[in-house]
């Protein structure tokens, strides 16, 4: 057996990321195995791994995480490069930059529930305008922004209390 | 639960309670399309009148069937009786918001609520 000249170094940061990308892909698989009534109604199981990371470990691992969890979970879904794919990168990509000033809020006043319902909403809000750009190019669409913007509200707040349970039982 | 609510500080209960009032009141605002203002009825495709959802009005139109009796109250108008066989029209009661149509196909009368901008006849994904 040849020796491989390529040696990769793998950081504690880089299995840190792995394993918790992981997760996520799992609970993104859960996600899509759950029915929903319309498209865009989805619980969104994975953000919670997402405001974790970026309570425990900040923000630059949880775009990571989050950006692996959209590719990953697309080859496992069988979507990668579909329209659905593109959605859900658009909805990653506006609540991880959203997430980048709402960790900014202070403390006292707003915790991860406050966060879960902001990255919940420019979640579903990025991907409406993908959808109105790209898709369906009529305002019809917005018709639906009630609808996905109350749903946002309450799976943003059941999301953010287990990420706040979870963070609250790793250091009480 | 004690210690579920615990974990929700101060500002989230009050971003969550802005977020739900906004969702609350976004939708009349956009499922509406404002308010119902006129009654259009036509009868064999042709304009019959043009009343003001505002006043009381009993109509009767004459079609090949025989008499649409269309009652128009404030806010609201229905088809009240039809000779038709089926009674889709009048089986669909009072109307309100701006493009809801009651249509009495045999007897070729229909009644159309108009709000004050045009909406689509309808629309598809």
């Amino acid at each position: 057996m040849t020796h491989s000249v390529i040696e990769i170094r793998i950081s504690e940061e880089d299995r840190r990321i792995a394993r918790l990308a992981a997760a996520a892909v799992g609970l993104s698989l859960v996600d899509a195995a759950i029915p929903t009534p319309l498209p865009g109604v989805k619980p969104g199981l994975a953000n919670i791994i997402t405001l974790y990371v970026l309570a425990c470990h900040g923000w630059q691992t949880a775009a990571w995480v989050s950006g692996l969890r959209v590719v990953v979970g697309a080859l496992l879904l069988g979507h990668f490069l579909a329209p659905a794919f593109f959605l859900s990168l658009a909805g990653a990509v506006v609540s991880l930059a959203v997430l980048a000033l709402a960790i900014h809020l202070p403390k006292t006043w707003f915790g991860p529930v406050s966060w879960s319902i902001l990255a919940a909403l420019s979640h579903i809000g990025g991907q409406l305008f993908l959808a109105r750009l790209w898709l369906i190019p009529h305002n019809g669409i917005f018709l639906l922004a009630p609808i996905l913007a109350a749903t946002a509200l309450f799976f943003g707040t059941m999301n953010g209390l287990i990420t706040a349970r979870l963070l609250y039982e790793r250091e009480p | 639960m004690n210690c579920w609510l615990k974990l929700i500080k101060p500002g989230d209960a009050l971003l969550a309670l802005t977020v739900g009032i906004a969702c609350g009141l976004a939708f009349p605002t956009l499922w509406q399309g404002g308010l119902g203002e006129r009654v259009v009825i036509r009868q064999g495709g042709r304009l019959l009148t043009e009343l003001n959802l505002q006043t009381r009005h009993t109509l009767q139109v004459e079609g090949p069937l025989g008499i649409t009796v269309i009652v128009v109250e404030p806010g609201r108008a229905r088809v009240l009786s039809d000779p038709g066989p089926r009674q889709y029209c009048v089986l669909q009661g009072w109307l309100y918001r701006p493009g809801e149509i009651a249509i009495c196909a045999p007897n070729q009368v229909s009644l159309a609520i108009t709000g004050r901008a045009r909406t689509y006849d309808s629309l598809s994904y």
